[in-house]
């Protein structure tokens, strides 16, 4: 399958990269790791006419402290965070949580924020930085602005994002000595997740349960209000609206939403910190 | 466009359109066929060749975000004399082929494992090559060639 013919630029600064989104509208999109769009430009699901390359911004691989923050750059792809010393020991949920995506090959190109951008409701990352309460960083035109990761996905694969905007940080604050847990339910290794939870602390973002990654409000309500963590389990599927597909029924996700909300707090209370 | 790609070791300079995938690029703008398309939809890895050492997906890699970078194929793994790489080597005594159309893919996400870590337990080396799909061997056999190329106990 070859996609539709497109003409290729390559971006070599942030600056410039605005620009060229700028000077071509609808018409073009940005590239990075190239795992979710190159695939749907081969079914021919997408056909931009010109496709802007900002995986030379080598400037934008990167994970430092500032501060109680931890700050990844828009372009760090999910091998390099897997094996990253300090998100392992700042932000280990988003480490973990790398090394659970796709296959090697595929973690060697997709970038975290190739994935915040496309806000698949099935994909690992999104629903992680929910539940970190994390920022996107955006910048385009007039400069940057960040985004509460709350108001960022907006519809199914929707963001705030303008379409002159770049995404070019994340920031979450440290999640030092903070249990977490993740749990993703798939047939297979390499699949997306039929559902997944992410746990930090009492926060819990919800894969695959609506049409955007979610937050699990009503657990995390339960258990500011002192429930445990099989009680505040049985809440995880209230208000979802999940896919209801064949080999995957609406109600059978919920079920699956119960089961692994409950796993995943009972280990979240009970992980070492910092273990990966 | 124009890109430059080092395969294999060697300098590539050729002109493709924008929309040339590496896999297609290396079969048949240079005659390099022995990275197979499988299911071209990034799922069975037998397209799997290096890029800059790391194992990729090249039906799933543009051409041209491989310009002025480094791709190496199983071609590139044999030496001059023709002697056969550590791992293709093991792939040969471990009979870890039947019909031979993963093992180009097979072999290069092997290589990049065990550079990655050069000592896995078998356990590792299954997770490892999730990305790679064998409709033959049922992998065990594929499992002790990447144990004997990182010249540990193969048992099991
Ligand atoms: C076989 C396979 C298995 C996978 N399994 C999983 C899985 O288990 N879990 C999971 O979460 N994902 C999975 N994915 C998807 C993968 O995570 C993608 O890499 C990711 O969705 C997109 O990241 P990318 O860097 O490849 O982005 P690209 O494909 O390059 O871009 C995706 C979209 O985001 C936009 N974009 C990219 N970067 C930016 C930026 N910095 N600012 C603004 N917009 C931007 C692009 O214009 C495009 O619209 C899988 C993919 C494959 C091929
Ligand atoms: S042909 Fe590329 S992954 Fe199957
Ligand atoms: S040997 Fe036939 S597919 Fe692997």
């Amino acid at each position: 399958m070859i996609p539709v013919g497109f003409s290729y630029r390559r971006a070599s600064t942030v600056d410039e990269a605005v620009g060229l989104l700028g000077e071509y509208g609808d018409e073009g999109k940005l590239l990075a790791g190239g795992h979710s769009l190159l695939p749907l430009m081969k079914l021919r699901l997408a056909a931009p006419e010109v496709l802007v390359d900002i995986a030379p911004l080598a400037d934008l691989r990167y994970v430092r402290t500032d501060g109680d923050t931890v700050a990844i750059g828009a372009l760090s792809r999910y091998h390099d965070l897997h094996h990253d010393e300090v998100l392992r020991q700042h932000a280990p949920l988003l480490a973990h949580v790398a090394g659970a995506i796709g296959d090697p090959q595929v973690r060697h190109r997709g970038t975290i924020g190739g994935s915040l951008a496309h806000a698949d409701a099935a994909a690992d990352l999104p629903a992680a930085l929910l539940a970190s309460d994390g920022v996107l960083v955006a910048q385009g035109p007039g400069g940057r602005r960040e985004i509460p990761a709350g108001e960022f996905f907006l519809d199914p694969f929707t963001t705030a994002l303008q379409p002159d905007e770049l995404l070019v940080e994340i920031r979450v604050p440290g999640q030092d000595g903070v249990g977490w847990a993740f749990e993703k339910f798939t047939r297979r290794s390499i699949d997306w997740a039929i559902v997944g939870v992410a746990v930090l602390g009492q926060s819990v973002g919800l894969i695959n349960m609506a049409g955007t990654p979610i937050r699990a409000t009503r657990v995390e309500e339960a258990l500011a209000g002192g429930a445990n963590p099989a009680e505040a389990a049985e809440l995880a599927a209230e208000g979802t609206s999940p896919p209801d597909e064949p080999h995957a029924s609406a109600a059978y996700r919920q079920h699956l939403a119960r089961v692994l909300t409950g796993r995943a707090l009972e280990r979240a209370a009970g992980r070492v910190p910092a273990g990966l | 466009m124009k890109v430059t790609i080092e395969v294999n070791g060697r300098s590539t300079v050729e002109e493709v359109e924008d929309r040339t995938l590496l896999v297609h690029y290396l079969r048949d703008t240079l005659g390099l066929t022995a990275t197979n398309v499988g299911c071209d939809t990034t799922s069975c890895g037998a397209c799997t060749v290096l890029l800059d050492g790391e194992s990729v997906k090249s039906c799933t890699v543009l051409a041209a975000q491989a310009d002025g970078h480094r791709v190496t194929t199983v071609e590139g793994l044999t030496g001059e004399g023709g002697e056969l790489h550590p791992v293709q080597r093991a792939f040969s005594n471990q009979h870890g082929l039947q019909c031979g159309f993963c093992t180009p893919g097979m072999i290069m996400a092997s290589v990049s494992i065990l550079a990655e870590n050069p000592k896995p337990t078998r356990q590792e080396v299954r997770e490892a090559l999730e990305g790679n799909l064998c409709r033959c061997t049922g992998y065990h056999n594929i499992v002790s060639a990447v144990m004997e190329a990182s010249g540990q106990e193969v048992d099991g």
